[in-house]
């Protein structure tokens, strides 16, 4: 038995040269200048540099009020689609998961071509939509997977010593399924702040996105200032992930489709 | 039917028709000649016809993008599920520290948003003086990939029956013979879910392959779509291609969804 313990090591291996390199080299390129002497100016640029700022404040804001919108119609969603008294066909489950199998790009494309075929102008509100329509299969999914197995009997316990359905609800299933939430949260919030192509055609490049700064300073090979902006996501990654404690990612990986 | 149950259907309805609309809107503007999405010229079938015979102007870029991402997504899943499978029966029979490091390891990747990925491994490759193309972008995709099929494998090797695979080696079963046959067949469906996420997932990337596909001019359809896009106005055949690309996953997802649903419920 000990003796296939081994059978990690290639794998291992493997998540050394192509996930903890990598990362460490956005920590070495982000302390570096140009020409390869130690510097701190790549991080106080940022600090300085009032658009970087802005726009990092901004993807804040708008990947949180993604995110919001996201729960406040993703789990209404999920909760019809694990409750067999109002959903028993596993075939509309899938119909929310397959728009993610034709191209995020071309759907956002034809997503702002509809806005602009209805007249709206494209701006933070058409960025809005059109983050949610791409993100919402990543909240539904988990908070469904979490309802599906949650053990009824609870919500049946609560009902027969005598809570309101809404208390049921309140105190039983919210709390029962907050993990579901959480990895929803982590499979929309960092994604929205990083997007670079999706909220340049929803705007029409009007608004842009951390992911945008960081594309333009990598292509136009300042990858120093690059490396330096990845970094201060890296840390805000590290931070919601810490303060979601305990790992989610086994409920949104599990039972794939 | 109650209220309530009126209520939701309606909302999962409606959510569903928004959700389809854009897809709907570009399968409609499919049969139309007009240059831009959203014009209607009339219906006619020339850019399917265009899109098989070739008749458009950079057909060799769209058809060769096509290409790519099937050639990468094939390559890159099959890759992670051998690595992933070989990775988590490893993993399973690690303890304590080691098991939770490379574990944690293990999510990093799923966790780092795409341009995060995509970037990092720009640096790698850079750092190595590794010129770009094919070969790191199929690495990149496996990079990602590799998590999901560990993940999808680790629960199947803790519902199997560990003295079975002792049992064979007992009975004079070499060491790959009863991983062959009896391992594999017990961790197949773990694989075969671990394969289809894989595969879907490098299809759908575009960040990650944006940054480690160099500049030898390699595309996938969705840095196609992207450069053809900042070009202003997108290959008219894109769209009878996602159309086609569509019906091709709706047959296949519905199909397995009513075998696999008629399954359980002949074994219920």
């Amino acid at each position: 038995m000990s003796k296939r313990s081994s059978w990690a090591l290639p794998y291992f291996i493997f998540l050394v040269l192509f996930v903890v390199m990598p990362l460490v080299l956005i920590v070495v390129y982000s302390f570096q200048d140009a020409s390869g002497h130690f510097t701190f100016s790549n991080i106080t640029k940022f600090f300085m540099d009032k658009d970087s700022l802005s726009t990092f404040a901004l993807s804040i804001e708008v990947a949180i009020e993604n995110t919001a919108l996201c729960i406040l119609i993703g789990y209404p969603a999920a909760y019809i689609l694990a409750d067999k008294s109002l959903n028993r066909s596993a075939v509309t489950v899938v119909l929310f998961i397959m728009p993610m199998w034709v191209n995020a790009l071309m759907r956002t494309l034809a997503t702002a071509e509809l806005f602009n075929m209805a007249g709206i102008t494209l701006g933070k509100g058409t960025l809005l939509f059109g983050m949610c329509y791409d993100y919402l299969p990543f909240m539904i999914y988990p908070i469904y997977n979490v309802l599906n197995k949650m053990d009824k009997s609870y919500a049946e316990a609560a009902e027969d010593l005598g809570a309101k359905p809404l208390e049921v609800f309140t105190k039983v299933t919210l709390p029962l399924s907050m993990p579901g939430v959480a990895s929803g949260i982590l499979m929309v919030f960092m994604p929205t702040v990083s997007t670079f192509a999706i909220s340049e055609f929803l705007t029409n490049n009007k608004i842009k996105l951390f992911g945008t700064i960081i594309q333009e300073n990598i292509n136009n090979s300042m990858w120093n200032y690059g490396a330096a902006l990845s970094l201060i996501m890296l840390i805000i990654i590290a931070i919601t992930t810490v303060l979601q404690g305990k790992d989610n990612s086994e409920a949104a990986a599990g039972g794939a489709i | 039917m109650s209220a309530k149950k009126i209520f939701a259907k309606a909302y999962i309805w409606i959510l569903l028709i928004v959700l389809y609309s854009p897809i709907v809107f570009i399968a409609v503007c499919s049969f139309t000649e007009a240059k831009s999405l959203g014009n209607w010229t009339g219906f006619s079938l020339n850019l399917y016809k265009s899109l098989f015979t070739g008749g458009m102007q950079n057909s060799n870029a769209l058809l060769s993008a096509v290409y790519n991402t099937l050639l990468i997504a094939l390559i890159a899943s099959i890759v992670a599920t051998i690595l992933g499978t070989i990775a988590a029966i490893g993993i399973f029979n690690l303890k304590g520290r080691k098991k939770q490091a490379i574990q944690f390891l293990n999510n990093i990747p799923m966790i780092n948003p795409d341009i995060i990925t995509g970037v990092s491994l720009f640096l790698l490759f850079v750092f190595l003086h590794i010129s770009q193309g094919y070969l790191t972008v199929i690495l990149a995709h496996i990079t990602f990939c590799t998590p999901y099929v560990v993940l999808n494998v680790l629960p199947k090797l803790s519902q199997m029956n560990p003295n079975v695979y002792e049992a064979a080696l007992d009975l004079g079963a070499t060491p790959f013979q009863a991983l062959r046959k009896v391992m594999i067949p017990a961790l197949r469906p773990g694989m075969i879910s671990g394969f289809i996420l894989s595969f879907t997932m490098s299809l759908d990337d575009f960040a990650v392959t944006f940054f480690t596909r160099g500049t030898i001019g390699l595309d996938t359809l969705s840095t196609f779509i992207y450069t053809d896009a900042r070009k202003g106005g997108l290959t008219p055949e894109l769209r009878p291609l996602m159309t086609i690309i569509f019906l091709i996953i709706l047959a296949v997802l519905l199909f397995i969804n009513i075998r696999s649903s008629k399954n359980t419920q002949e074994s219920k």
